[in-house]
Protein backbone atom coordinates (compact mmCIF):
# COMPACT_ATOMS: atom_id res chain seq x y z
CA UNK A 1 0.00 0.00 0.00
CA UNK A 2 1.26 3.45 -0.89
CA UNK A 3 1.95 5.82 2.02
CA UNK A 4 0.48 8.78 0.21
CA UNK A 5 -3.28 8.89 -0.33
CA UNK A 6 -4.20 9.26 -3.98
CA UNK A 7 -6.73 12.04 -3.60
CA UNK A 8 -4.98 14.49 -1.29
CA UNK A 9 -3.75 17.69 -2.85
CA UNK A 10 -4.64 20.83 -0.98
CA UNK A 11 -3.60 22.92 -3.98
CA UNK A 12 -6.51 21.46 -5.96
CA UNK A 13 -8.85 23.46 -3.69
CA UNK A 14 -9.50 27.11 -4.46
CA UNK A 15 -7.56 29.62 -2.36
CA UNK A 16 -10.74 30.93 -0.75
CA UNK A 17 -11.84 27.39 0.19
CA UNK A 18 -8.42 26.61 1.67
CA UNK A 19 -8.41 29.85 3.63
CA UNK A 20 -11.94 29.24 4.90
CA UNK A 21 -10.98 25.75 6.11
CA UNK A 22 -7.91 27.19 7.86
CA UNK A 23 -10.00 29.96 9.46
CA UNK A 24 -12.59 27.46 10.73
CA UNK A 25 -9.76 25.33 12.16
CA UNK A 26 -8.43 28.23 14.24
CA UNK A 27 -11.89 29.29 15.43
CA UNK A 28 -12.83 25.73 16.36
CA UNK A 29 -9.57 25.31 18.27
CA UNK A 30 -10.05 28.65 20.08
CA UNK A 31 -13.63 27.87 21.11
CA UNK A 32 -12.68 24.41 22.29
CA UNK A 33 -9.87 26.00 24.35
CA UNK A 34 -12.32 28.49 25.93
CA UNK A 35 -14.72 25.68 26.83
CA UNK A 36 -11.96 23.33 28.02
CA UNK A 37 -10.73 25.88 30.55
CA UNK A 38 -14.15 27.38 31.33
CA UNK A 39 -13.19 27.70 34.99
CA UNK A 40 -10.59 30.28 33.96
CA UNK A 41 -12.42 31.89 31.05
CA UNK A 42 -16.11 32.20 31.87
CA UNK A 43 -16.59 31.74 35.62
CA UNK A 44 -14.24 34.45 37.05
CA UNK A 45 -15.92 37.39 35.24
CA UNK A 46 -19.34 36.10 36.33
CA UNK A 47 -18.21 36.05 39.98
CA UNK A 48 -16.48 39.45 39.78
CA UNK A 49 -19.48 41.08 38.14
CA UNK A 50 -21.86 39.52 40.68
CA UNK A 51 -19.84 41.27 43.39
CA UNK A 52 -19.92 44.57 41.48
CA UNK A 53 -23.71 44.28 41.07
CA UNK A 54 -24.21 43.38 44.73
CA UNK A 55 -21.83 45.93 46.28
CA UNK A 56 -21.88 48.90 43.87
CA UNK A 57 -25.31 48.34 42.38
CA UNK A 58 -27.39 47.25 45.38
CA UNK A 59 -25.55 48.27 48.52
CA UNK A 60 -23.91 51.57 47.57
CA UNK A 61 -26.14 52.26 44.55
CA UNK A 62 -29.29 52.45 46.69
CA UNK A 63 -27.75 55.46 48.53
CA UNK A 64 -26.47 57.17 45.37
CA UNK A 65 -29.92 57.53 43.88
CA UNK A 66 -30.43 58.28 40.20
CA UNK A 67 -27.78 58.67 37.50
CA UNK A 68 -28.59 59.75 33.95
CA UNK A 69 -32.26 59.35 34.77
CA UNK A 70 -31.92 55.69 35.88
CA UNK A 71 -31.31 53.87 39.14
CA UNK A 72 -27.59 53.43 39.78
CA UNK A 73 -27.93 49.67 39.34
CA UNK A 74 -29.54 50.11 35.91
CA UNK A 75 -26.91 52.68 34.97
CA UNK A 76 -23.90 50.47 35.70
CA UNK A 77 -25.26 47.25 34.13
CA UNK A 78 -24.30 48.18 30.51
CA UNK A 79 -20.88 49.41 31.63
CA UNK A 80 -20.13 46.26 33.60
CA UNK A 81 -21.25 43.99 30.75
CA UNK A 82 -19.03 45.97 28.40
CA UNK A 83 -16.14 45.83 30.88
CA UNK A 84 -16.33 42.04 30.95
CA UNK A 85 -16.52 41.87 27.13
CA UNK A 86 -13.46 44.11 26.80
CA UNK A 87 -11.27 42.22 29.27
CA UNK A 88 -12.39 38.79 28.03
CA UNK A 89 -11.77 39.53 24.34
CA UNK A 90 -8.40 41.06 25.10
CA UNK A 91 -7.19 38.37 27.45
CA UNK A 92 -8.36 35.53 25.19
CA UNK A 93 -6.26 36.65 22.26
CA UNK A 94 -3.26 37.78 24.25
CA UNK A 95 -3.05 34.57 26.28
CA UNK A 96 -3.83 32.19 23.41
CA UNK A 97 -1.48 33.77 20.86
CA UNK A 98 1.32 34.40 23.34
CA UNK A 99 0.88 30.83 24.61
CA UNK A 100 1.31 29.63 21.02
CA UNK A 101 4.44 31.75 20.68
CA UNK A 102 5.85 30.61 24.01
CA UNK A 103 5.12 26.94 23.30
CA UNK A 104 6.41 27.43 19.73
CA UNK A 105 3.26 25.89 18.22
CA UNK A 106 2.64 29.21 16.47
CA UNK A 107 5.13 27.68 13.99
CA UNK A 108 2.42 25.22 12.96
CA UNK A 109 0.55 28.18 11.49
CA UNK A 110 3.58 30.06 10.21
CA UNK A 111 4.83 27.13 8.09
CA UNK A 112 1.37 26.53 6.63
CA UNK A 113 0.11 28.28 3.48
CA UNK A 114 -2.46 30.20 5.51
CA UNK A 115 -2.16 33.98 4.87
CA UNK A 116 -1.62 36.34 7.81
CA UNK A 117 -5.09 37.83 7.54
CA UNK A 118 -6.60 34.37 8.12
CA UNK A 119 -4.50 33.89 11.27
CA UNK A 120 -5.61 37.33 12.48
CA UNK A 121 -9.27 36.72 11.62
CA UNK A 122 -9.19 33.35 13.40
CA UNK A 123 -7.77 34.74 16.63
CA UNK A 124 -10.01 37.82 16.56
CA UNK A 125 -13.03 35.54 16.10
CA UNK A 126 -11.86 33.51 19.08
CA UNK A 127 -11.66 36.73 21.13
CA UNK A 128 -15.14 37.71 19.95
CA UNK A 129 -16.50 34.28 20.88
CA UNK A 130 -15.18 34.60 24.42
CA UNK A 131 -16.33 38.22 24.67
CA UNK A 132 -19.86 37.20 23.61
CA UNK A 133 -19.93 34.17 25.90
CA UNK A 134 -18.82 36.19 28.92
CA UNK A 135 -21.06 39.13 27.98
CA UNK A 136 -24.00 36.71 27.79
CA UNK A 137 -23.22 35.14 31.16
CA UNK A 138 -22.77 38.55 32.84
CA UNK A 139 -26.08 39.71 31.31
CA UNK A 140 -27.76 36.66 32.87
CA UNK A 141 -26.15 37.51 36.22
CA UNK A 142 -27.42 41.11 35.86
CA UNK A 143 -30.96 39.74 35.43
CA UNK A 144 -30.74 38.40 38.97
CA UNK A 145 -30.30 41.95 40.26
CA UNK A 146 -32.48 44.08 37.99
CA UNK A 147 -34.71 44.03 34.92
CA UNK A 148 -32.56 44.46 31.84
CA UNK A 149 -34.61 45.90 28.98
CA UNK A 150 -32.93 46.46 25.65
CA UNK A 151 -33.63 49.80 23.98
CA UNK A 152 -32.12 48.81 20.61
CA UNK A 153 -30.97 45.24 19.92
CA UNK A 154 -29.09 46.12 16.68
CA UNK A 155 -27.07 48.84 18.47
CA UNK A 156 -26.43 46.60 21.48
CA UNK A 157 -25.20 43.65 19.43
CA UNK A 158 -23.20 45.66 16.91
CA UNK A 159 -21.40 47.62 19.64
CA UNK A 160 -20.53 44.42 21.52
CA UNK A 161 -19.19 42.79 18.36
CA UNK A 162 -17.18 45.80 17.24
CA UNK A 163 -15.77 46.38 20.72
CA UNK A 164 -14.68 42.77 21.03
CA UNK A 165 -12.99 43.06 17.61
CA UNK A 166 -11.08 46.18 18.72
CA UNK A 167 -9.88 44.60 21.96
CA UNK A 168 -9.04 41.29 20.33
CA UNK A 169 -6.82 43.23 17.91
CA UNK A 170 -5.18 45.04 20.81
CA UNK A 171 -4.63 41.69 22.52
CA UNK A 172 -2.96 40.43 19.34
CA UNK A 173 -0.55 43.38 19.28
CA UNK A 174 0.31 42.81 22.93
CA UNK A 175 0.91 39.09 22.26
CA UNK A 176 3.12 39.83 19.24
CA UNK A 177 5.40 42.12 21.26
CA UNK A 178 5.33 40.08 24.50
CA UNK A 179 8.48 38.12 25.28
CA UNK A 180 7.54 36.74 28.68
CA UNK A 181 4.35 36.12 30.62
CA UNK A 182 4.84 39.35 32.62
CA UNK A 183 4.51 41.31 29.37
CA UNK A 184 0.96 40.13 28.80
CA UNK A 185 -0.11 41.47 32.21
CA UNK A 186 1.41 44.95 31.87
CA UNK A 187 -1.09 46.43 29.38
CA UNK A 188 -4.23 45.09 31.14
CA UNK A 189 -2.97 46.24 34.54
CA UNK A 190 -1.56 49.64 33.72
CA UNK A 191 -3.60 50.74 30.70
CA UNK A 192 -6.74 48.70 30.14
CA UNK A 193 -8.09 48.63 33.70
CA UNK A 194 -7.56 52.38 34.39
CA UNK A 195 -9.11 53.31 31.01
CA UNK A 196 -12.08 51.04 31.68
CA UNK A 197 -12.70 52.48 35.15
CA UNK A 198 -12.35 56.01 33.74
CA UNK A 199 -14.47 55.14 30.69
CA UNK A 200 -17.82 55.97 32.22
CA UNK A 201 -18.65 52.49 33.53
CA UNK A 202 -19.56 53.77 36.99
CA UNK A 203 -20.46 57.40 36.32
CA UNK A 204 -21.72 59.83 33.71
CA UNK A 205 -18.99 62.19 32.52
CA UNK A 206 -21.51 65.02 33.07
CA UNK A 207 -20.51 64.74 36.75
CA UNK A 208 -16.91 65.71 35.96
CA UNK A 209 -15.46 69.22 35.79
CA UNK A 210 -15.26 70.54 32.22
CA UNK A 211 -11.54 69.86 31.81
CA UNK A 212 -11.90 66.20 32.82
CA UNK A 213 -14.97 65.86 30.60
CA UNK A 214 -12.79 66.87 27.64
CA UNK A 215 -9.92 64.70 28.82
CA UNK A 216 -12.32 61.73 29.02
CA UNK A 217 -13.08 62.11 25.32
CA UNK A 218 -9.54 60.88 24.61
CA UNK A 219 -10.44 57.54 26.22
CA UNK A 220 -11.65 55.12 23.50
CA UNK A 221 -13.49 52.97 26.04
CA UNK A 222 -15.79 55.90 26.84
CA UNK A 223 -17.26 55.67 23.31
CA UNK A 224 -17.84 51.94 23.54
CA UNK A 225 -19.43 52.02 26.99
CA UNK A 226 -21.70 54.91 26.03
CA UNK A 227 -22.74 53.42 22.70
CA UNK A 228 -23.58 50.18 24.50
CA UNK A 229 -25.44 52.07 27.22
CA UNK A 230 -27.45 53.71 24.47
CA UNK A 231 -28.30 50.26 23.09
CA UNK A 232 -29.56 49.09 26.50
CA UNK A 233 -30.97 52.23 28.15
CA UNK A 234 -31.35 54.68 25.25
CA UNK A 235 -29.09 57.30 26.89
CA UNK A 236 -25.47 58.23 26.19
CA UNK A 237 -22.97 60.95 27.08
CA UNK A 238 -21.67 60.77 23.51
CA UNK A 239 -23.41 61.06 20.13
CA UNK A 240 -23.88 57.40 19.10
CA UNK A 241 -22.95 58.00 15.46
CA UNK A 242 -19.72 59.63 16.63
CA UNK A 243 -19.10 56.65 18.94
CA UNK A 244 -19.56 54.19 16.05
CA UNK A 245 -17.17 56.20 13.89
CA UNK A 246 -14.52 56.17 16.62
CA UNK A 247 -14.87 52.40 17.18
CA UNK A 248 -14.59 51.74 13.42
CA UNK A 249 -11.55 54.00 13.07
CA UNK A 250 -9.84 52.21 15.94
CA UNK A 251 -10.74 48.86 14.39
CA UNK A 252 -9.31 49.75 10.97
CA UNK A 253 -6.08 51.24 12.39
CA UNK A 254 -5.48 48.25 14.67
CA UNK A 255 -6.16 45.79 11.83
CA UNK A 256 -3.59 47.52 9.63
CA UNK A 257 -1.04 47.52 12.48
CA UNK A 258 -1.63 43.81 13.20
CA UNK A 259 -1.25 42.83 9.55
CA UNK A 260 1.94 44.87 9.28
CA UNK A 261 3.40 43.22 12.38
CA UNK A 262 2.49 39.73 11.16
CA UNK A 263 3.92 40.42 7.72
CA UNK A 264 7.15 41.80 9.14
CA UNK A 265 7.30 38.80 11.46
CA UNK A 266 8.03 40.98 14.48
CA UNK A 267 8.27 38.76 17.54
CA UNK A 268 7.55 35.73 15.36
CA UNK A 269 10.33 35.33 12.79
CA UNK A 270 13.99 35.96 13.48
CA UNK B 1 12.02 19.88 -11.92
CA UNK B 2 13.82 21.38 -8.96
CA UNK B 3 12.09 20.77 -5.65
CA UNK B 4 14.21 23.47 -4.04
CA UNK B 5 16.33 26.11 -5.67
CA UNK B 6 18.30 28.53 -3.52
CA UNK B 7 20.37 31.29 -5.09
CA UNK B 8 22.81 33.70 -3.41
CA UNK B 9 21.08 33.45 -0.07
CA UNK B 10 22.34 35.63 2.77
CA UNK B 11 21.14 35.89 6.33
CA UNK B 12 22.54 38.32 8.86
CA UNK B 13 20.84 38.42 12.25
CA UNK B 14 20.16 41.70 14.05
CA UNK B 15 23.09 41.02 16.38
CA UNK B 16 25.38 41.04 13.35
CA UNK B 17 25.92 37.27 13.14
CA UNK B 18 26.22 36.17 9.52
CA UNK B 19 24.37 32.86 9.52
CA UNK B 20 24.37 32.31 5.75
CA UNK B 21 26.80 33.70 3.20
CA UNK B 22 26.06 33.41 -0.51
CA UNK B 23 24.38 30.00 -0.26
CA UNK B 24 23.29 28.46 -3.55
CA UNK B 25 21.77 25.01 -3.68
CA UNK B 26 19.54 22.93 -5.94
CA UNK B 27 17.60 19.85 -4.86
CA UNK B 28 16.04 17.86 -7.69
CA UNK B 29 12.55 16.38 -7.32
CA UNK B 30 12.81 12.88 -5.86
CA UNK B 31 16.25 13.46 -4.30
CA UNK B 32 17.17 12.22 -0.86
CA UNK B 33 19.35 15.11 0.16
CA UNK B 34 21.54 15.41 3.26
CA UNK B 35 22.37 18.82 4.64
CA UNK B 36 25.28 18.36 7.01
CA UNK B 37 27.27 20.73 9.14
CA UNK B 38 28.55 21.25 12.66
CA UNK B 39 26.39 22.93 15.30
CA UNK B 40 25.77 26.57 14.46
CA UNK B 41 26.79 26.11 10.82
CA UNK B 42 23.51 27.56 9.49
CA UNK B 43 21.47 24.42 8.72
CA UNK B 44 18.45 25.38 10.82
CA UNK B 45 18.59 28.98 9.55
CA UNK B 46 18.53 27.68 5.98
CA UNK B 47 15.56 25.40 6.73
CA UNK B 48 13.86 28.22 8.65
CA UNK B 49 14.07 30.52 5.61
CA UNK B 50 12.64 27.85 3.30
CA UNK B 51 9.72 27.28 5.72
CA UNK B 52 9.31 31.03 6.34
CA UNK B 53 10.19 30.85 10.03
CA UNK B 54 13.23 33.04 9.44
CA UNK B 55 13.36 36.20 7.31
CA UNK B 56 16.16 36.16 4.73
CA UNK B 57 18.43 39.16 4.29
CA UNK B 58 18.78 38.72 0.52
CA UNK B 59 18.77 36.08 -2.20
CA UNK B 60 16.04 33.91 -3.67
CA UNK B 61 14.33 30.66 -2.75
CA UNK B 62 11.99 28.68 -4.99
CA UNK B 63 9.99 25.61 -4.07
CA UNK B 64 8.88 23.61 -7.12
CA UNK B 65 9.34 26.79 -9.17
CA UNK B 66 7.33 29.02 -6.80
CA UNK B 67 9.23 31.90 -5.26
CA UNK B 68 8.79 32.52 -1.54
CA UNK B 69 8.84 36.25 -2.36
CA UNK B 70 5.96 36.30 -4.81
CA UNK B 71 4.05 33.02 -4.26
CA UNK B 72 4.73 32.27 -0.61
CA UNK B 73 1.44 30.48 0.12
CA UNK B 74 1.75 28.17 -2.90
CA UNK B 75 5.40 27.44 -2.13
CA UNK B 76 4.55 26.54 1.47
CA UNK B 77 1.76 24.17 0.40
CA UNK B 78 4.42 21.85 -1.09
CA UNK B 79 6.46 21.59 2.12
CA UNK B 80 6.17 19.45 5.23
CA UNK B 81 8.63 20.12 8.00
CA UNK B 82 9.78 18.13 11.02
CA UNK B 83 11.64 20.56 13.27
CA UNK B 84 14.51 19.81 15.58
CA UNK B 85 12.60 20.64 18.76
CA UNK B 86 9.02 19.74 19.62
CA UNK B 87 6.75 22.61 18.65
CA UNK B 88 3.23 21.35 19.20
CA UNK B 89 0.73 22.34 21.85
CA UNK B 90 1.63 20.23 24.87
CA UNK B 91 -1.99 20.28 26.06
CA UNK B 92 -3.60 19.08 22.82
CA UNK B 93 -4.25 15.44 22.00
CA UNK B 94 -2.10 13.79 19.33
CA UNK B 95 -5.14 13.47 17.05
CA UNK B 96 -6.12 17.14 17.34
CA UNK B 97 -2.57 18.28 16.65
CA UNK B 98 -2.48 16.40 13.33
CA UNK B 99 -6.06 17.30 12.34
CA UNK B 100 -5.46 20.99 13.08
CA UNK B 101 -2.28 21.01 11.01
CA UNK B 102 -4.21 19.60 8.05
CA UNK B 103 -6.78 22.35 8.63
CA UNK B 104 -4.08 25.04 8.59
CA UNK B 105 -3.08 23.71 5.17
CA UNK B 106 -6.67 24.24 4.05
CA UNK B 107 -7.90 20.65 4.12
CA UNK B 108 -11.62 20.08 4.82
CA UNK B 109 -12.15 18.64 8.30
CA UNK B 110 -13.51 15.26 7.22
CA UNK B 111 -10.52 14.65 4.97
CA UNK B 112 -8.19 16.02 7.66
CA UNK B 113 -9.50 13.44 10.14
CA UNK B 114 -8.99 10.62 7.63
CA UNK B 115 -5.47 11.76 6.87
CA UNK B 116 -4.67 12.12 10.58
CA UNK B 117 -5.84 8.56 11.19
CA UNK B 118 -3.81 7.33 8.21
CA UNK B 119 -0.52 8.84 9.40
CA UNK B 120 -1.05 8.15 13.10
CA UNK B 121 -1.59 4.50 12.17
CA UNK B 122 1.53 4.44 9.98
CA UNK B 123 3.50 6.02 12.83
CA UNK B 124 1.99 3.47 15.26
CA UNK B 125 0.41 6.23 17.34
CA UNK B 126 -3.26 5.55 16.65
CA UNK B 127 -3.81 3.97 20.06
CA UNK B 128 -2.31 7.13 21.63
CA UNK B 129 -4.51 9.50 19.62
CA UNK B 130 -6.46 10.85 22.61
CA UNK B 131 -3.42 11.15 24.83
CA UNK B 132 -2.24 14.68 25.67
CA UNK B 133 0.96 15.19 23.69
CA UNK B 134 2.92 16.22 26.78
CA UNK B 135 2.58 12.69 28.15
CA UNK B 136 4.04 10.99 25.06
CA UNK B 137 7.57 9.58 25.15
CA UNK B 138 10.40 11.29 23.25
CA UNK B 139 10.23 8.79 20.38
CA UNK B 140 6.45 9.14 20.14
CA UNK B 141 6.76 12.93 19.99
CA UNK B 142 9.21 12.60 17.07
CA UNK B 143 6.82 10.28 15.25
CA UNK B 144 3.93 12.62 15.97
CA UNK B 145 5.85 15.44 14.32
CA UNK B 146 6.43 13.25 11.26
CA UNK B 147 2.71 12.39 11.10
CA UNK B 148 1.88 16.10 11.40
CA UNK B 149 4.37 17.04 8.65
CA UNK B 150 2.99 14.35 6.33
CA UNK B 151 -0.71 14.99 6.89
CA UNK B 152 -1.13 17.10 3.72
CA UNK B 153 1.05 14.72 1.64
CA UNK B 154 3.83 17.23 0.95
CA UNK B 155 6.03 16.83 -2.13
CA UNK B 156 9.05 18.09 -0.17
CA UNK B 157 9.66 16.80 3.35
CA UNK B 158 12.29 18.57 5.41
CA UNK B 159 13.54 16.72 8.46
CA UNK B 160 15.75 18.63 10.88
CA UNK B 161 17.54 15.98 12.95
CA UNK B 162 14.48 13.74 13.17
CA UNK B 163 16.22 10.88 14.94
CA UNK B 164 18.09 12.87 17.58
CA UNK B 165 17.66 11.18 20.94
CA UNK B 166 15.52 8.26 19.78
CA UNK B 167 16.45 4.64 20.33
CA UNK B 168 17.87 2.52 17.55
CA UNK B 169 14.66 0.53 16.97
CA UNK B 170 12.57 3.67 16.40
CA UNK B 171 15.38 5.21 14.37
CA UNK B 172 15.40 2.22 12.04
CA UNK B 173 11.61 2.28 11.65
CA UNK B 174 11.83 5.99 10.82
CA UNK B 175 14.54 5.30 8.23
CA UNK B 176 12.33 2.63 6.68
CA UNK B 177 9.38 5.01 6.48
CA UNK B 178 11.42 7.88 5.06
CA UNK B 179 13.03 5.59 2.44
CA UNK B 180 9.56 4.35 1.49
CA UNK B 181 8.07 7.81 0.92
CA UNK B 182 11.20 8.82 -1.00
CA UNK B 183 10.76 5.75 -3.23
CA UNK B 184 7.17 6.90 -3.81
CA UNK B 185 8.40 10.29 -5.04
CA UNK B 186 8.60 12.58 -2.03
CA UNK B 187 11.74 14.71 -2.06
CA UNK B 188 13.56 14.52 1.26
CA UNK B 189 15.96 16.98 2.82
CA UNK B 190 17.56 15.63 5.97
CA UNK B 191 19.87 17.24 8.47
CA UNK B 192 21.48 14.90 10.92
CA UNK B 193 24.45 14.50 13.20
CA UNK B 194 24.49 10.76 12.60
CA UNK B 195 26.69 10.57 9.55
CA UNK B 196 26.11 6.85 9.08
CA UNK B 197 22.43 7.80 8.76
CA UNK B 198 23.23 10.26 5.96
CA UNK B 199 25.58 7.75 4.29
CA UNK B 200 23.06 4.93 4.28
CA UNK B 201 19.98 7.01 3.36
CA UNK B 202 20.99 9.93 1.16
CA UNK B 203 21.98 10.14 -2.47
CA UNK B 204 23.10 13.79 -2.47
CA UNK B 205 24.85 15.79 0.18
CA UNK B 206 25.73 19.39 0.92
CA UNK B 207 28.07 20.32 3.72
CA UNK B 208 27.66 23.72 5.28
CA UNK B 209 30.15 25.34 7.61
CA UNK B 210 30.06 28.85 9.10
CA UNK B 211 27.21 29.76 6.78
CA UNK B 212 28.91 28.69 3.54
CA UNK B 213 28.39 25.60 1.42
CA UNK B 214 31.78 23.86 1.38
CA UNK B 215 30.70 20.79 -0.61
CA UNK B 216 27.67 19.90 -2.70
CA UNK B 217 27.78 16.61 -4.56
CA UNK B 218 26.53 13.01 -4.52
CA UNK B 219 27.37 10.84 -1.51
CA UNK B 220 29.14 8.41 -3.84
CA UNK B 221 31.39 11.07 -5.33
CA UNK B 222 32.12 12.51 -1.93
CA UNK B 223 33.18 9.13 -0.57
CA UNK B 224 35.36 8.61 -3.63
CA UNK B 225 37.50 11.54 -2.46
CA UNK B 226 38.63 9.51 0.55
CA UNK B 227 42.21 8.49 -0.20
CA UNK B 228 42.77 6.22 2.79
CA UNK B 229 40.53 4.02 4.92
CA UNK B 230 41.22 2.44 8.28
CA UNK B 231 39.85 -1.04 8.98
CA UNK B 232 39.63 -2.92 12.24
CA UNK B 233 40.25 -6.68 11.92
CA UNK B 234 39.14 -9.20 14.56
CA UNK B 235 41.32 -12.33 14.59
CA UNK B 236 40.38 -15.93 15.31
CA UNK B 237 43.52 -16.73 17.34
CA UNK B 238 45.60 -14.41 19.54
CA UNK B 239 48.74 -12.97 18.00
CA UNK B 240 51.85 -12.20 20.11
CA UNK B 241 53.91 -10.39 17.52
CA UNK B 242 52.94 -8.89 14.19
CA UNK B 243 54.89 -10.20 11.19
CA UNK B 244 55.90 -8.01 8.20
CA UNK B 245 52.86 -7.85 5.86
CA UNK B 246 54.14 -7.03 2.37
CA UNK B 247 54.36 -3.28 2.98
CA UNK B 248 50.84 -2.92 4.39
CA UNK B 249 50.50 -0.47 7.29
CA UNK B 250 49.06 -2.75 9.98
CA UNK B 251 49.31 -2.23 13.75
CA UNK B 252 48.43 -4.57 16.61
CA UNK B 253 45.79 -3.09 18.91
CA UNK B 254 45.61 -6.12 21.20
CA UNK B 255 46.11 -9.88 20.91
CA UNK B 256 43.03 -10.42 18.72
CA UNK B 257 42.64 -7.01 17.04
CA UNK B 258 44.59 -5.37 14.21
CA UNK B 259 44.19 -2.01 12.55
CA UNK B 260 45.03 -1.66 8.85
CA UNK B 261 45.41 1.68 7.06
CA UNK B 262 44.78 1.13 3.37
CA UNK B 263 45.41 3.71 0.65
CA UNK B 264 42.95 3.73 -2.27
CA UNK B 265 45.80 2.50 -4.53
CA UNK B 266 45.98 -0.87 -2.75
CA UNK B 267 43.28 -3.52 -2.68
CA UNK B 268 41.80 -5.45 0.22
CA UNK B 269 42.56 -8.70 -1.64
CA UNK B 270 46.27 -8.02 -1.35
CA UNK B 271 45.99 -7.36 2.38
CA UNK B 272 44.04 -10.56 2.95
CA UNK B 273 46.57 -12.46 0.86
CA UNK B 274 49.41 -11.14 3.04
CA UNK B 275 47.51 -12.00 6.21
CA UNK B 276 46.71 -15.51 4.97
CA UNK B 277 50.36 -16.05 3.98
CA UNK B 278 51.35 -15.21 7.57
CA UNK B 279 48.79 -17.68 8.93
CA UNK B 280 46.56 -14.95 10.36
CA UNK B 281 42.84 -15.79 10.13
CA UNK B 282 40.43 -12.84 10.14
CA UNK B 283 37.00 -13.39 11.74
CA UNK B 284 35.41 -10.05 10.93
CA UNK B 285 36.24 -6.60 9.63
CA UNK B 286 34.74 -3.10 9.96
CA UNK B 287 35.59 0.51 9.14
CA UNK B 288 37.25 2.17 12.12
CA UNK B 289 35.07 5.28 11.66
CA UNK B 290 32.24 6.20 9.35
CA UNK B 291 33.55 7.03 5.90
CA UNK B 292 31.35 10.08 5.48
CA UNK B 293 32.50 11.24 8.89
CA UNK B 294 36.10 11.24 7.66
CA UNK B 295 35.24 13.38 4.64
CA UNK B 296 33.02 15.63 6.73
CA UNK B 297 35.74 16.31 9.30
CA UNK B 298 38.30 16.93 6.58
CA UNK B 299 36.05 19.46 4.81
CA UNK B 300 34.97 21.23 7.97
CA UNK B 301 38.55 21.40 9.29
CA UNK B 302 39.74 22.79 5.95
CA UNK B 303 37.06 25.48 5.81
Amino acid sequence: MSVRAENVNVLSLSVSRRNWNAFVTIVRREISRILRIWGQTVVPPAITMSLYFAIFGKLIGSRIGQMGGFSYMDFIVPGLIMMSVITSSYSNVVSSFFGAKFGKHVEEMLVSPMPNYVILAGYVSGGMARGLMVGGVVSLVALAFTDVRVHSMPVTLSVVLLTSVVFSLLGMINAIFARKFDDIAIIPTFILTPLTYLGGVFYSIQLLPEFWQKASLLNPILYMVNAFRYGILGVSDINVVYAYAMILVFGVILTVVCLYLLRAGIGLRS
Amino acid sequence: MKALFIHNLYKTYRNGVQALVDVSLAVEEGDFFALLGPNGAGKSTLIGIVCSLVNKTSGSVEVFGHSIDTELETAKAFIGVVPQETNFNQFESAFNIVVNQAGFYGMPRRQAMKQAQRYLEIMELWDKRDQISRSLSGGMKRRLMIARAMVHDPRLLILDEPTAGVDIEIRRSMWKFIRRINDEGTTIILTTHYLEEAESLCKKVAIIDRGRIVENTSVKELLATLDIETFVLDLRTPLDTLPELDGYEVTRVDATTLEAVLPKSRSLNGLFGALAASGIEVLSMRNKSNRLENVFLRLVDRS
